[in-house]
């Protein structure tokens, strides 16, 4: 599975909802995620990935939208 | 050894409700029951000073415990609103209670502040012997009323708390804890030029996953189950953000006191609120206690209890 198609799962784990934003679209702005849903995203994408993000990069800038998580994640796997 | 005796709490009489505060904050009563659980809280009035409630805390947390102010030995006062910065109201209430010569000293940190004095104490407690502990807020005068400081003005209450920390006897013994410091994100809540600010929504992400980490911790390597702790009482903060930990810490609700609902969020002296109103309906414990906080600094942690 494609690293973004991976994200969209853990996405959809977290809201409930079966959904597919725009790489561009912010999840918060979209009210997808608030302060949070976006900690259960995160430790849903430290599982679905093997990594261990730090609660320093705990930032709505970083994972505000798909494209940013993405290229999040290819900075730590 | 160190032994939780007893706790106190004194709480202003004027009750501060949500309909007061939405119109002044451009909100409405129900949004601000929906993102922070509280009804209510109370506001001190003019004459009040933080030390003058932290002292009316710690009288009642005396006279609960059955001892006088002589039988002291440290007083440790947390607070992050106090009038004056240095020195803060530790003194104070010390005079207060008539001591002279009795160590009283200042933890100038919001939220996490009596935590990091009931972790202190003890330790000290082997030392000093009979260490109060006193968490003191007037968060009110710190918080702007208005649409532009939204997240915080609904948030907090004024009020305080006190325990007492004895050497040689009390109704739960302090066993372990864990206290931690992330100056990195100092900026995230902080006093400046008398101003309480919070970047509410860095706080909330940073907490869910700071608090139930610490008690999960302090849990796993004394070898407790969370379904096994009697109480976990936790600064009251926002009532959504208790729950997270609830779920995260996979405990019942119900073994979650919360009294934020009527208080608001206290800052550091609602851990202290909490345990005395907790310990009123339960003044002899069959299982573990569990305390925790998160504040300022940001400093954070868990301290963990078991019956005598």
């Amino acid at each position: 599975m494609e690293p973004q198609a991976r994200i969209l799962k853990v996405l959809k784990q977290v809201t409930g909802k079966d959904i597919n934003p725009d790489p561009d679209e912010s999840l918060f702005v979209s009210g997808l995620l608030d302060s949070f849903a976006l900690t259960d995203f995160v430790t849903g994408l430290e599982e679905e990935f093997g990594v261990t993000i730090p609660d320093s990069d705990l930032s709505a800038r970083k994972f505000d939208t798909i494209g940013k998580v993405q290229t999040y994640l290819a900075c730590k796997v | 050894m160190a032994y939780l005796r007893g706790f106190g709490s004194w709480l202003p009489q004027r009750r501060v409700s949500n309909d007061e505060i939405a119109s002044l904050v451009n909100a409405t009563p129900e949004w601000i029951l929906e993102v922070s659980g509280i009804q209510e809280r109370r506001y001190a009035s003019d004459s009040d000073t933080v030390a003058g409630i932290g002292l009316l805390a710690a009288e009642d947390c005396l006279e609960k415990a059955g001892i006088t102010s002589a039988d002291l030995g440290m007083i440790l006062v947390a607070s992050g609103s106090s009038e004056r910065f240095c020195p803060g109201p530790a003194c104070e209430i010390a005079s207060g209670l008539g001591l002279s010569a009795t160590p009283a000293l200042d933890i100038p940190v919001s939220s996490a502040g009596s935590l990091i004095g009931l972790i202190l104490a003890a330790e000290l407690a082997s030392k000093f012997g009979r260490v109060l502990v006193v968490g003191t807020e007037i968060m009110s005068r710190r918080i702007a009323l208005n649409p532009d400081d939204k997240n915080s003005a609904i948030l907090f209450g004024d009020g305080a708390g006190a325990a007492l920390i004895d050497a040689e006897s009390g109704f739960a013994r302090i066993t372990d804890s864990c206290l931690f410091t992330d100056g990195a994100s100092s900026e995230t809540i902080f006093v400046r030029d008398g101003q309480f600010r919070m970047d509410g929504q860095a706080v909330i992400m940073q907490a869910s996953r700071k608090i139930p980490r610490a008690i999960n911790e302090l849990l796993s390597r004394n070898q407790v189950a969370a379904s096994d702790v009697e109480a976990f009482l936790l600064h009251q903060a926002n009532l959504n953000l208790i729950k997270r930990v609830v779920q995260s810490v996979k405990a019942p609700l119900e073994r979650f006191f919360t009294n934020i609902e009527n208080y608001g969020n206290t800052s550091s002296a609602s851990l202290l609120i909490a345990a005395d109103e907790w310990h009123r309906g339960h003044a002899a414990i069959s299982g573990p206690l569990v305390f925790s906080a998160f504040g300022s600094g940001l400093n954070w942690g868990a301290l963990l209890a078991v019956p005598s």
